[in-house]
């Protein structure tokens, strides 16, 4: 297979790959490729070119913040997954990493893609949700900081404007007492996340003081449960609590999306057990961080 | 449109002009003539095609041979030194690592890659790092065989 024809351009810094960007109507970036190549082979995708931002020196920087990290664009999931500094003030992220798609396709992959590429079945997405992320974006007019609430507004679709280039992700450093993990029941073959759910609980005085659980791959963005999450606030997170809280989660998601593989009552139900799988193991983790 | 590319391959420079959309497998395979590197499922799931690009495993389907210009490659045909099998290589034979072959040459190389990082790998890396990798004659647990007594091997030595 391969994919129709295009022209190629492979601009040397940031500026030159926006300008090209605005002026080429129908281009598309290309990072590591690994969602748009394979579409690009399947003619799902037909762009009449392709802006190569993969040289552009910086943008794979991974910087340690006083509060947050600074994810480069282009960092790939491998390099996420073993950068030490991730793995120490942020792990939920390191985690999510790691059970990408398979050891070559983490080699190439990279989080501004994913992000960027926004498909409903994706692990970073729901991650940055739950973390209270911001995306970093340049365009024409300059820089802007989007929350990761605010990022995804439809299936394959984000809040960047067609001349934007996303650049980077800020994530805050996990607090004292602040644990996180991420779970999901991974199809098989294209190890993508049938389901997917990330919480992130801060436990004060043994009581849940905040916690933002994330769940990804049955609709067609992920979503924050607010409903699940406030049931937890103020209270020990028991067995007994996470369980009640984990039951309303199914009856909570309207629309999911449903396939071959799995219906949208079998991703309910599979969210339900997440749910209540992932804030245990944050409970646990948040307890070791105080 | 076409692209200049220099591309060292086993370390060999090799140039050409090529199409954008020209895959890098496809540049190994029908451009340099090197069909080692197969082609299995062609959607970046069965890892036949993987090779190493800048020391890192890599599936070739799924890189276009524009992106890997100004890279360094190595293929299943550039490990044997001298006609000497790579101890992987030489693991495959010793440990009935292969049946029909098809996805050999991505299996070695997705190990290389592993073992070069990690040369204590233990089973259960080798598996994690073996995910991308099908064989459809399902012969796995030779296949890991293989790779663990390659990364023994290298635990003797230390």
């Amino acid at each position: 297979m391969y994919p129709a024809n295009f022209d190629y351009y492979r601009p040397k810094n940031l500026k030159e790959a926006i300008t090209l960007l605005r002026k080429k109507k129908d281009a598309k970036l290309l990072a590591g490729g690994h969602s748009l190549l394979p579409a690009m082979k399947l003619r799902v995708s037909s762009p009449n070119a392709l802006i190569d931002i993969g040289h552009i020196k910086g943008l794979d920087n991974i910087k340690v913040g006083k509060s947050a990290i600074r994810i480069g664009g282009l960092s790939t999931h491998f390099a996420i997954e073993s950068s030490k500094a991730i793995r120490k003030n942020c792990s939920i992220l390191s985690d999510a990493a790691s059970i990408i798609g398979d050891m070559q396709v983490r080699n190439r992959g990279t989080i501004g893609g994913s992000l960027a590429h926004a498909d409903p079945a994706a692990d970073y997405p729901t991650v940055i949700l739950a973390l209270d992320a911001k995306i970093g974006a340049s365009g024409p007019t300059g820089k802007r900081q989007i929350p990761a609430e605010k990022f995804f507004r439809d299936i394959f679709t984000t809040a960047l404007r067609r001349s934007e280039i996303l650049t980077d992700v800020r994530v805050p450093f996990f607090k004292p007492g602040q644990g996180g993990a991420y779970l999901k029941h991974r199809h098989p073959a294209s190890s993508y996340a049938v389901v997917g759910v990330a919480a992130v609980i801060h436990i004060n005085n043994d009581a849940v003081n905040q916690a933002r659980i994330a769940i990804g791959g049955v609709t067609v963005n992920p979503f924050l449960i607010t409903a699940a999450a406030d049931g937890l606030i103020g209270k020990k997170p028991t067995v007994q609590a996470i369980a009640e809280v984990a039951a309303k989660v199914p009856d909570a998601i309207k629309d999911p999306l449903s396939d071959l593989y799995a219906s949208g009552e079998y991703r309910r139900h599979l969210a339900g057990v997440l749910v209540r799988r992932a804030i245990s193991e944050a409970v646990k983790r948040a307890k070791k961080r105080r | 449109m076409k692209v200049l590319i220099e591309i060292s391959v086993n370390n060999e420079i090799t140039t050409a002009e090529v199409e954008p959309r020209l895959m890098l497998v496809s540049y190994l395979r029908d451009v340099l003539g090197l069909t080692g590197t197969n082609v299995g499922c062609d959607t970046s799931q069965c890892g036949s095609c993987t090779i190493i690009m800048n020391g890192q495993a890599v599936k070739s389907c799924t890189v276009l041979a524009v992106q890997a210009d100004g890279s360094r490659i190595t293929t299943i045909e550039g490990l044997a030194a001298d006609g000497e099998l790579h101890p992987i290589q030489q693991a495959f034979w010793d440990n009935h690592g292969l049946q029909c072959g098809f996805c050999t040459p991505g299996m070695i190389m997705a190990a290389t890659e592993l073992l070069a990082r990690k040369p204590r790998a233990s089973e259960q890396d080798i598996r994690h790092c073996l995910e991308g990798n099908i064989c459809r004659c399902t012969g796995y647990e030779n296949i890991v065989k293989s790779i663990v007594a390659t990364s023994m091997g290298n635990l003797d030595k230390h």
